[in-house]
């Protein structure tokens, strides 16, 4: 096991042109879940690649257990990778994709069955062995892949999008037996995905990317309710938040805290909304809007309750924020500051 | 591939039943009229004692087939022809693989090496081996005249390219390969192309180097491409008379005879006809056979 870090890491993939990573700075924790989260284009995988060994940095430093690697080959890194496509060796059977690390670290031949049985065990693919991976369903590819990177006990586990060619609905069982996994390898972890629910799942931290740049670090519960500028603000969360220019000020609250003035007591901030749309989703209600009066006067917003049966479509109603649940950010910078004097009206 | 294909016959079906029949014409005439044509006349020839200038013809069963198992320079000639073509496959395999290798990162110039190693296929083969014959002509050669420049022989004495009969096999089988060195280059470099970058990366973090990157994952991932390539280069170097004929006619002594440039030896400048046609019949079941393995190769493709 080993902690993985990374210093002004940059990477430019065309001279003049925008870095597809800028001047990234993280260190992991020992045994840790991290994930890089970012829309397509953020640079999360560059910088995955990186790490890796598949890229270049233009400039900085890599470290994993606390040796510089940035002139070590990926064989050198004691990593493991699992591709987006899991990269299987087609012409090979299950056994065979799991064996190749250990024939390609020159581990003793007479230890590679044990090893391999040992890894398909801890996946529960035993009885696939004999296959071609053409054979295999998605789930049990994304299984082969993982025995293969953990069959020689790497020290830094890097994962790329690993959920992202399942169908919904395994992707979610997928999850859960990803996260089981993590806990009994308890290796560190470096997980890259453009999904928030999966960041939010898995993650022990998230490091929110966005054009190459580190928008944030932080735990779950951090990044959701604590962003530290608008990008984090918006791109986690569904709907995402609601966020409205006020003089030098941009406030911010989320759809789950604007809410009938009736549910809400305590100190509170009074808006008008004339609904224009509702959604109903099972448990929860997406209501959609325009503010109505005030410096705020046709701001679209949105809503999420988990009642709106009585809301009628061009109606106006009462609706408050939780003064406690407003965030503020600087508009220019778009940086999150501390709660100072707006005035709504 | 297959689907669109099916999908384009069916459409053409649908319109007129005649259609698919017209379109495929043209290629089954062409087929019938200049190979299986004069297939029929080698099979008719082969039993008879036709000779050019004769008008006459007998029927002669399988004498011209005795006759020719019991020459030597037939069996010289089918021993040559075997070296030729694995020999040369071999150079060729290599030579490929190194450049498929090569070409298959983007660097500079890259368009205009590309262009040079495609060069000599489509250049006329005749006149490619005849820059070669004065390359490797004994007085005239320019190899020869580099190496007594660079002192590896005494003048007047550097080795006879084509008149010493190993050397004139090796000189060859290497022209030859040169020539069929692009087109393996071409199809072996597409073959590399389509294996998703994702899995030589995959090996290199599993721990691979480069040579078991090549040998146990990128080769063996190729080998349908690759059995396509080695299959035209044999059936290529197996049939091929001109660079056998334009640098050393057969010689010396037969060294360098191979099955094809003796059917020609003896049925057209020797004016033995049943005994060219009798010879080119050997060539049919080793073809056959290589056929036998293409179709199934490219049947195979198919289906993946």
């Amino acid at each position: 096991m080993a902690v993985v870090e990374t210093r002004n890491l940059t990477k430019v993939f065309k001279e003049g042109h925008l870095g597809a990573v800028n001047n990234v700075s993280l260190e992991t924790r020992e045994g840790e879940f991290l994930v890089f989260l970012g829309p397509s284009g953020s640079g999360k995988t560059t910088l995955l690649r990186m790490i890796a060994g598949l890229e270049n940095p233009t400039s900085g430093e890599i470290l994993i257990g606390g040796q510089v690697v940035n002139n070590l080959s990926p064989r050198d890194r004691r990593i493991a990778m699992v591709f987006q496509s899991y990269a299987l060796y087609p012409h090979l059977s299950v056994y065979k994709n799991i064996a190749f690390p250990l024939k390609a670290q020159k581990v003793p031949r007479d230890q590679h069955q044990k090893k391999v049985e040992w890894a398909a065990g801890l996946l529960g693919i035993g009885a696939l062995l004999e296959r071609k991976p053409r054979e295999l369903s998605g789930g049990e590819r994304q299984r082969v892949a993982l025995a293969r990177a953990i069959v020689r006990e790497p020290a830094v586990f890097l994962l790329d999008e690993p959920l992202s060619n399942l169908d919904a609905k395994l992707r979610a069982s997928a999850r859960e037996e990803l996260e089981r996994f993590h806990r009994s390898v308890g290796t560190t972890s470096i997980y890259v995905t453009h999904d928030q629910v999966e960041a939010m799942a898995m993650g022990d931290r998230i490091l929110v990317l966005n054009k190459g740049v580190v928008h944030q670090l932080g735990t779950p519960t951090e990044v959701y309710d604590d962003p530290a500028d608008t990008f984090v603000a918006t791109f986690l969360g569904s709907p995402p938040m609601n966020l409205a220019e006020l003089g030098d000020v941009i406030v911010g609250f989320r759809p789950e805290h604007f809410l009938p003035a009736v549910n809400v007591t305590g100190e509170t901030v009074p808006l008008q909304l004339k609904v224009e749309n509702t959604e109903y989703l099972g448990s929860e209600w997406i209501v959609s809007g325009a503010l109505v009066g005030g410096k705020l006067n046709a701001k679209k917003v949105v809503s999420r309750l988990t009642n709106a049966q009585h809301l009628q479509l061009d109606g106006v109603y009462d609706f408050v924020v939780p003064a406690r649940t407003l965030k503020f950010f600087d508009r220019s910078t778009q940086k999150r500051v501390n709660a100072t004097g707006v005035t709504w009206q | 591939m297959a689907v669109a294909s099916a999908r384009v016959k069916s459409v053409a079906a649908a319109q007129s039943p005649y259609l698919s029949t017209a379109m495929f014409a043209p290629a089954a005439l062409y087929i019938l009229l200049l190979v299986g044509g004069p297939f029929l006349l080698a099979i008719f020839y082969a039993f008879s004692d036709a000779r050019i200038g004769n008008t006459e013809l007998h029927y002669v069963g399988l004498e011209n087939f005795h006759s020719i198992l019991q020459s030597p320079s037939f069996r010289v000639a089918i021993r040559n022809s075997l070296v030729f073509t694995i020999g040369s496959q071999i150079v060729v395999l290599i030579c490929a693989n190194i450049l498929a290798i090569a070409l298959e990162n983007s660097f500079r110039g890259r368009g205009i090496i590309r262009f040079l190693i495609l060069l000599p296929w489509v250049a006329p083969i005749s006149l490619g081996a005849i820059g070669w014959k004065w390359l490797l002509d004994s007085i005239y050669s320019v190899i020869s005249w580099i190496l007594v420049a660079l002192h590896f022989y005494k003048p007047f004495n550097a080795p006879m390219w084509l008149g010493e009969p190993v050397l004139a096999m090796a000189s060859v089988m290497l022209v030859h390969s040169w020539r069929i060195i692009p087109f393996s280059t071409v199809i072996l470099l597409a073959g590399r192309t389509a294996i998703p970058k994702d899995i030589p990366e995959a090996a290199s973090v599993d721990g691979a180097g480069f040579w078991r990157t090549q040998f146990q994952i990128v080769i063996p991932m190729m080998r349908p491409i690759l059995s396509v390539a080695v299959l035209f280069g044999l059936i290529f170097t197996f049939t091929d008379l001109t660079v056998v004929y334009i640098l050393t006619a057969g010689g010396p002594f037969d060294s360098t005879q191979t099955l094809p440039s003796l059917a020609f030896a003896m049925g057209i400048q020797g004016s033995d006809l049943a005994a060219g046609a009798a010879i080119s019949l050997f060539l049919v079941p080793l073809l056959v056979i290589l056929a036998y393995f293409m179709l199934r190769v490219a049947r195979r493709s198919e289906v993946n």
